[in-house]
């Protein structure tokens, strides 16, 4: 099988490997790097739970294959936050809000969530279901994850951290 | 919106922060597949294409050549090396193994195990295995199949008749005879189930020198490391079930005992760690976690005021091609067997029939939503007969607040409730008299619109005592959960439940219930999750039944401790503990509190000095709890009369839809529920179960379904074609609580794990067929998909 070498910055750390042409970046993530807080639930490209972030885009890591994140820069859940065991705002926002039960879904849920808020940084509730409509969860019914949204929204517009990226 | 209840608790009952999700959001969650041991293998499935075949011959030759593959396994070895698994009815020649033996039963069943060092290796050598099959008539309607003709599923049993009883509780025949009015229809509740986002995984490790099976699951099964250890006829203090393993989502059907009993047979034949994580497809197809599959025949006498009489149900239930714990689930319904309604007699007739379909599991109410949906239609449908409003005769019918404890024909009593003050509360939420002028706007203007009601019971906590009702031989009637506490020398408190959690957020539970008792931070309080091996007896999150189960245990734990710190002051202060007061841990003499002994003192007390301790009281600061079900275990009667839950909690749920006239598509747009689960222990984590329930009902009602065409293939193995609502498909949801404690839990508190689920189904059905009245049309099967309302309106149009 043919392996090629890649390089990239994974939550602002410089990584080289050399990986097989068809492994998926989820599993170079999860597998090679040990950042297992990205999931698969399906594999196919329907779920999200796979979501992480390619040069600020939330891409479906079960989708594109490692070789294709090549001179890129990925964040995944693990780089949400602005310190190793601390949490960024959003991510108390789903504590505070109970946006999660499970977790599974989570980490897609965070990394969509991240990109709709750099884009629009106070989305109304139908912008909210718009972007997470592409991640599924089981748990919640949805409900507390806009709420969650919605609330991360309003604090890192009230908050002078407002605006900060934790990708580095 | 959701109403504030003061609470009268110090800790419960109030905003408080889950302490499971700091892990999840920080992306630390521990999920079976997270996990890597050394040396570990991968296992990939070889599945069969047909849904009956014998099968000739395995030839692994040619997947066995791959370098990196360690071993290719069919069902023959395993099962001269395993006991079949258990059936929760008695039908010994069902015999049911991991792998295919000797003949495949349904497609996507798992015929070989490809062992490999890779998960990708293990798939490119299970593409290389060849199978030789000679297909065989097989069946897929659960009809087709109790016909006496129809191919046997499994020839040995004899016929494909599972389970059959009719019970007849109160004089159905005389009611019947003597109502003025009866009317009969056909309800359908297609196949479809929870489907989780993680799929079921396993890792299983085994120390030969120890002789101890090591195993990580992503597994909520009952009784799941007796299980494994009697299919592998290990002793059962050989198998230690790691529960600290993080379940992502389950909602009942993580019940992956064959493919445990696999991973760990081959982890013990090629001594190495092996792991089995499904991918979509193998879970879809061939991990046997399909929900109810039922056909119900109701029959209701009532009088012209729209009073109900009596009801008669049949419940035809496709199991699938072999049968676990799941055709008990028509056992779990004959605990509300009535709903919320007083109905003075009933005939029930349950039936379970196999067919070469995906194994059928338990689904988040084991039952009891199908009952509902059926229970729902044949409201609306008496209100219709009679052109009485729907909700003027659920009025009439509901219990009333006064009646309680109220026991119904079958022989459970209800504990508490207030039906119709939680339905006015519904109303009142949902800005009902809005609704209705939103509905008639609508059809003004040429839509179809519904207003849809539903009024459900969620039985809870219960003993399992379904297992007696379906088979005598079973005379399990309790199901009791546990507890362990200890305080440390440093004084922090710890708790051990025993069981896995996936995302019902048991440890904010055991924290806060503890937290109460003892009057101390429920933050501060660590709860973990015991192995198996240390663990006290558990029965697993099943039943809605861990607020009542594990809270009282949790309870009953934290209140052993306190005795014993009571008694410690006591002795030390030398009065007696009816003399004293305990507060925030410390205690002081009533009326004098400058007498007092601190938390510190009495931690202090209890490790260190033992002449201070009163006599006959351990050393240390530990307790634990077994706690059985408040309303005990009996055995059924001779007619099937049995208590399994003692508490009921109550939804009623008022929902609006349209639905396009072209597509036959159905929108919602408006929801509101009132439930009453008694005291709620965290209201965020009830909130958010019930918001979740609601959505897994509109997805059951309007989308999900395993489709099997006519060749027996299932066609909705993927996420393509088994539709999920996403964040689109299901709307704001407006909760509205409401609080009936049970008078048999120690803080009034009943189950919630199943709540919205268990009417959401009901009521979305009850809204699209409200928006078919005006066309004279009624449609009682679910899934209410694009395809079964689109081809209605079409034939309607003529
Ligand atoms: S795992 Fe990538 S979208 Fe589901
Ligand atoms: S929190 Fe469990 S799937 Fe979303």
């Amino acid at each position: 099988m043919s392996e090629h070498a890649i390089r990239l910055t994974v939550n602002g750390r410089a990584v080289e490997a050399r990986v097989p042409a068809r492994l998926t970046l989820v599993d170079f993530l999860r597998e090679a790097l040990r950042l297992t807080g990205t999931h698969t639930g399906c594999e196919h490209g329907v779920c999200g739970a796979c979501s992480v972030l390619l040069d600020g885009r939330p891409v479906r890591s079960c989708l594109i294959f490692a070789v294709q994140a090549e001179g890129g820069a990925v964040t995944t859940v693990e780089g949400l936050a602005p310190e190793p065991g601390a949490i960024g705002v959003l991510q108390d926002a789903f504590c505070e809000a109970h946006g999660l039960q499970c977790g599974f879904c989570t980490p897609g849920m965070l990394i969509a969530a991240e990109a709709l808020l750099r884009a629009t940084p106070l989305p109304s509730d139908a912008e909210i279901r718009e972007a997470i409509a592409g991640n599924l969860c089981r748990c919640t019914g949805y409900q507390q994850i806009v709420d969650a949204i919605r609330l991360a929204a309003q604090r890192r517009a009230g908050s002078n951290l407002a605006g900060e990226r934790h990708d580095r | 919106m959701i109403a504030e209840a003061p609470s009268p608790f110090r800790y419960i009952g109030r905003k408080r922060r889950p302490k499971e999700d700091r892990r999840f959001v920080a992306g630390s969650g521990r999920y079976v597949a997270d996990l890597a041991l050394p040396g570990m293998l991968h296992v990939a499935l070889v599945a069969s294409p047909h849904p009956a075949a014998r099968i000739l011959a395995v030839d692994a030759r040619a997947a066995l050549a791959l370098p990196g593959v360690r071993a290719v396994v069919a069902g023959e070895e395993l099962a001269q090396a395993t006991d079949p698994l258990l059936s929760g009815l008695d039908i010994p020649k069902v015999r049911r193994f991991p792998l295919a033996v000797g003949q495949a039963r349904y497609v996507g069943e798992w015929v070989a195990a490809v062992v490999a060092e890779t998960r990708a290796l293990a798939e490119d050598a299970a593409e290389r295995v060849e199978v030789e099959y000679a297909p065989l008539p097989f069946v897929i309607d659960p009809e087709a199949a109790l016909a006496p003709d129809a191919p046997p599923v499994h020839a040995e049993h004899g016929s494909n008749l599972l389970y059959r009883r009719k019970f007849v509780w109160g004089p159905v025949a005389h009611d019947f005879a003597a109502a003025p009015h009866s009317l009969s229809f056909r309800a359908r509740w297609q196949r479809s189930a929870t489907v989780p986002i993680e799929t079921f995984g396993v890792v299983a490790s085994w120390d030969a020198a120890t002789r101890l099976l090591d195993i990580w699951a992503s597994i909520q099964m009952p009784k799941y490391p007796d299980q494994l250890a009697r299919a592998l006829r290990l002793p059962g203090n050989a198998v230690r079930v790691h529960f600290d393993t993080d379940v992502g989502g389950s909602y009942g059907v993580k019940r992956g005992i064959k493919h445990s009993v696999l991973a760990a047979y081959l982890a013990r034949k090629l001594g190495a760690p092996v792991r089995l994580v499904e991918d979509r497809l193998e879970n879809m197809r061939g991990g046997d976690a399909h929900g109810p599959d039922r056909l119900f025949d109701v029959s209701v006498a009532f009088d012209g005021e729209g009073v109900v009489r009596s009801l008669k149900l049949r419940a035809l239930d496709d199991a699938g091609a072999y049968a676990g714990r799941a055709p008990l689930q028509l056992g779990k319904p004959v605990g509300a067997i009535v709903g919320p309604y007083r109905i003075a007699s009933v005939e029930y007739e349950a039936i379970s029939v196999t067919t070469n379909k995906t194994v059928q599991e338990a689904v988040r109410g084991f039952g009891q939503s199908p009952t509902n949906f059926a229970l729902e239609t044949m409201m609306d449908r008496v209100a219709r007969r009679l052109g009485i409003d729907r909700l003027e005769l659920r009025r009439r019918n509901l219990i009333r607040r006064e009646e309680f404890p109220y026991t119904i024909p079958s022989g459970s009593t209800y504990d508490s409730g207030d039906y119709h003050r939680v339905l006015e509360k519904a109303l009142a939420e949902a800005g009902y008299d809005a609704l209705l002028a939103r509905r008639e706007a609508a059809r003004a203007a040429g839509r179809l619109a519904g207003i849809g009601v539903a009024c459900c019971l969620e039985p809870s906590g219960g003993n399992s005592a379904f297992e007696p009702l379906f088979n005598p031989k079973n005379e399990t009637t309790t199901w009791m959960e546990s507890c362990s506490l200890k305080v440390d020398l440093s004084g922090t408190i710890t708790a051990a439940m025993a069981t896995s959690s996936s995302g019902q957020g048991h440890e904010t539970l055991v924290a806060t219930v503890v937290g109460e008792v003892l009057e101390r931070d429920p933050d501060a309080i660590r709860v973990v999750h015991a192995d198996s091996l240390t663990a006290l007896p558990s029965n697993s999150p099943v039943g809605s039944r861990m607020a009542i189960m594990l809270g009282g245990a949790a309870a009953g734990a934290a209140k052993k401790l306190k005795a014993d710190l009571v008694a410690i002051a006591a002795h030390n202060l030398g009065l007696p503990a009816s003399a004293l007061d305990y507060r925030e841990g410390g205690v002081s003499v009533r009326g004098d509190a400058g007498r007092a002994l601190s938390w510190a003192d009495l931690v202090e007390i209890a490790h260190r000095k033992f002449h201070l301790l009163p006599p006959g009281l351990a050393p240390g600061l530990q307790a634990f709890h077994v706690w059985e079900v408040p309303t005990g275990g009996a055995l059924p009667t001779p007619d099937g009369r049995v208590q399994m839950y003692p508490c009921y909690a109550f939804e009623a749920h008022i929902v609006y839809a349209e639905i396009d006239r072209v597509t036959g598509q159905v929108r919602l747009g408006a929801y509101a529920v009132g439930h009453d689960c008694g005291t709620m222990i965290n209201p965020d984590i009830v909130h958010g179960m019930t918001y979740g329930g609601i959505a897994h009902g509109i997805g059951a009602a309007l989308y999900e379904r395993f489709r099997y065409d006519a060749n027996g293939q299932l066609v909705s193995g993927s996420f393509m074609d088994y539709l999920m609502p996403t964040a689109h498909e299901v709307p704001e949801i407006a909760l509205v609580d409401h609080c009936t404690p049970s008078p048999l839990t120690e803080f009034g508190q009943k189950g919630s794990g199943e709540a919205g689920y268990l009417g959401a189904p009901a009521a979305v059905a009850s809204a699209v067929n409200d928006a078919l009245a005006p066309l004279g049309l009624a449609v009682a099967e679910l899934p209410m998909s694009v395809a079964l309302l689109g081809e209605l309106l079409a034939t309607a149009a003529g």
